[in-house]
Order: C-alpha cells, then structure tokens, then sequence
C-alpha cells in the first residue's frame, strides 16, 4: 500500500437515496405533507431545496467543489395563508439538513429592529442577529423596515445591518422575510439589494373552499373537538360566504370562527343543560353554533363593529 | 510576566476555535455570557468594564464571537475576559471566566513589603506597564 493509499478515501459513490433517508428530512417532509394542507407550490420548492442540500452534502462528502447555497428566502401571500408556520417548519427542515447548527426560529417585526432615536437602531438589529445566530430569522411584515415617506426614519440603518451579515453570515443564520405579496413587491423595488441576496421567493397560494374546510377539521381535531354532519355543511356555505366579505384572512378567518363556535357551543351547553353531559356532546360543534354568526344573519363578518 | 487569571490561563492563549468550543459549553449550560475588558489586571481589580450588557438568550456561539471581535478592534492592547453567569438558583453567580486577550506586552505585577509595628510586614501588590 503506497502512502496515498492510506489518507482516508474519498467515496466514489453515494447513495442518495440513504441519505436523504438518513438525514430525517423524509420524516419532516411527510409531516410537512401531513399537517399542512394545500400549499402545493410551496411544498415543491421545500423539497427542491432539501434536495440540493442533500446534493451539496454529497458532493462535499466527495471532496467535489461546493459553495455554501444561499438560502434566505422571502414568503409572500395574503393574510393566513400559513407563512409563519412554514417558516418554524423550515428552521427545523435547515436543523436537520445540517444547513443550519441549531435550529431554533427568532420571529421578529420592525419594532424589535428598529429603534427610536439615533444611535438606537444598530445595537437593536445587532443584539436580534446575535440571538438568530445559528438558526433562522424570520421577519414578518418585512415591508415595514423602509418607509419612503419618512427619509430620516431609521429602518433604513436596520435594512443595510440586515444585508451586511446576510451577506458575510451566509453560514450562520437564514433570514426568511414575509408579508404580502404587493407591499413586498414594492419594497424589494425600493431595496434592490434585497432582492438579489434572496435565493428564494416564495409564493403562499390563497386556499379554497375544500382545502378550508379540511382545516377547520384539522383545526378543531387538535382542540378534540368535531363537527358533525349538518354542522360541516353550513361550515361550508360558513366559507363560501366569508370570503366574500371584507378583511378574509384565510386560515386565520377560520380560526377565528371556529373560536366563536366553541364560544356558542359552550354557551348553549350551560343554558340548555339539565342534568349530566356527555363527553360526545362537550366535544361537537352542531350547525346551530355556526350558523347564529353574522355571517349569516346580517352578511358581514363577526369582527365588524 | 504572564497574568494568570480564570480557567486555562496556565495553558497556552486559546485560539478563536476553541474560545469558540468553550463558549458553546457554557450556551449549552444555559449560561448568560458577559465580555468584559480592562487595561488594570490587577488581582484586586475584580470589576473590570462590561462590554455592552451580558447576553442572556444567545442559542450560538457566533454572537459572542461578534462581539468579541468587535471589543477586540476596539481595545487591542486590553486584556479582555468572558464571563459565564449560572442563574439557577442557589449558584446565581459565575461560574466560568477566562482571558480570551492579552496585550502585547503584558502588565508587570510588583510587591511592596511594609515594615509595620514589630517586625510584622504588610505586603501590597501594584502594577506597572
């Protein structure tokens, strides 16, 4: 054996099929698949990534060239549609790909960036990335950062921080920016640099009907309640008609009725109770409960004054 | 003459990786850490200048090493510690420190013996550059 031989070889071929095993990410993805429901072109792009992770894993294993991949990443899309809970899905996906050494999700807005008076702005900003430090930094309506009406407004200071470290961290932390799709269209053509540093644009669909109501099931499921059958059909027209008012958000618009049901269901519980109930009976959401909702009645949302 | 203050101060100067490794062990513990500089290592001179406050909720050892890069450009010729706080209760104090830079030439520590009543002596420590 000459002595080249006997520096540790590099392997000639890996399986990537075992590594993709290995790494977990499956696991993650398939929950992914699980708990979300739709998002389809957002699960795509989660995957596309996960597998150029992995290929980079193998080519760096093969002592083939390899430079770390850009990964910060803006979601845009209406309110509800899921960005914050992709994003806490997405440190974890990063943890396990090895991309990212800790995993954990900073989520902040403007307020915990910028500061008040001058001088503020840089140790704020600074003190957010020293604590996103080897996980991902999520900034949730990231438009709020520049103001065009306000030249002196500090945003402006947190902005060119923000772009230095994800310029020179690119190994230490994964921003990800969020917000609508319009405001953020604007802002990235007010900030340029933004736009080109971010590898990733992300586009969160709005859901439909069907998609809607498989939440509201998934939703109530998780608090052990159900609906039954009369119940889920007026959730049903409950959707169809909801998104037709003003200020629908999506998910969050069902959540939000789904609160007020539980509200409803416990109030008729209490005033039409005689004698013991049962666990079946605490736990289901009949149509009644829906259907006295605004909505309904009047055609605007509970929300409304 | 070498001051030898905190852990590892008889060993050779650790290097950025290994500051790095200690530094993951205390984030591990859950301790908060505090940099802290002086150019006055005199035994006595137990409150040295904190630089900037303590980091209570860092998950990586990179943020430190931000920081310590930062309070290095700017106090060079200082010598420069890290401090590792425990806040459980019952300890509530330091539980690590060590010296992460020296100067280039280092402080000279010089005893005095005072005679006193008798044939007692005092003895005092000074230091001088």
């Amino acid at each position: 054996m000459t002595a080249a031989e006997t520096i540790e070889p590099l392997p000639t071929a890996i399986d990537l099929k075992a590594e993709y095993e290995a790494s977990g990410v499956a696991e993650v993805l398939a929950e992914l698949d699980r708990e979300l429901i739709g998002l389809k072109p957002v699960k795509l792009r989660l995957r596309e990534i996960a597998a150029l992770l992995i290929v980079e894993r193998a080519r760096k294993a093969m002592g083939l060239s390899h430079e770390t991949p850009t990964l910060h990443m803006s979601f845009t899309g209406n309110p509800g549609t899921g960005k914050t809970t992709v994003a806490s899905r997405m440190a974890n996906i990063l943890y396990r790909l090895g991309y990212v050494r800790k995993g954990h999700l900073v989520s902040v807005t403007r307020d915990d960036l910028v500061g008040q008076y001058i001088g503020h702005t840089a140790p704020k900003t600074k003190d957010v990335l020293k604590r996103a430090m080897g996980g991902v930094l999520f900034i949730d309506e990231a438009y709020y950062l520049y103001r065009p009406d306000n030249e002196r407004d500090y945003g402006q200071e947190a902005i060119e921080i923000l772009l230095q470290v994800m310029e020179n961290n690119r190994d230490d932390l994964v921003v990800i920016l969020a917000g609508y799709a319009d405001r953020m269209d604007k802002f990235f053509s007010s900030n340029p640099g933004f736009r080109s540093r971010i590898a990733h644009h992300i586009d969160f669909p709005d859901y439909d009907n069907g998609e809607l109501l498989t939440i509201s099931q998934a939703m109530l499921a998780q608090q052990n309640y159900h609906l039954d059958d009369e119940a889920r059909e007026t959730m049903q027209r409950y959707i169809d008609r909801r998104r037709q008012q003003p200020h629908f958000a999506n998910a969050r618009s069902i959540r939000n009725a789904l609160d007020r049901a539980r509200l409803r269901q416990a109030n008729r519980l209490f005033s039409s109770a005689d004698g013991p109930v049962s666990a079946d009976e605490l736990s289901t959401i009949r149509a009644i409960d829906i259907s006295v909702s605004r909505v309904f009645t009047q055609g605007v949302p509970d929300s409304s004054p | 003459m070498r001051i030898t203050q905190g852990c590892f101060s008889f060993l050779p100067d650790l290097d950025d990786q290994q500051i790095n490794a200690q530094v993951e062990y205390c984030l591990r513990n859950g301790w908060a850490i505090g940099i802290e500089h002086t150019d006055d290592p005199h035994p006595r001179n137990t409150y040295w200048e904190m630089w900037g406050n303590p980091m209570f909720d860092l998950r990586d050892a990179k943020g430190v090493m931000m920081e310590l890069d930062e309070c290095r450009k700017a106090n060079p010729e200082h010598y420069i510690r890290i401090n590792a706080f425990d806040d459980t209760r019952g300890w509530e104090t330091v539980r690590m420190s060590f010296i992460v830079n020296r100067p280039k030439v280092e402080a000279k520590i010089a005893m005095t013996r005072t005679d006193i009543r008798g044939r007692s002596q005092h003895y005092s420590w000074s230091t001088s550059r």
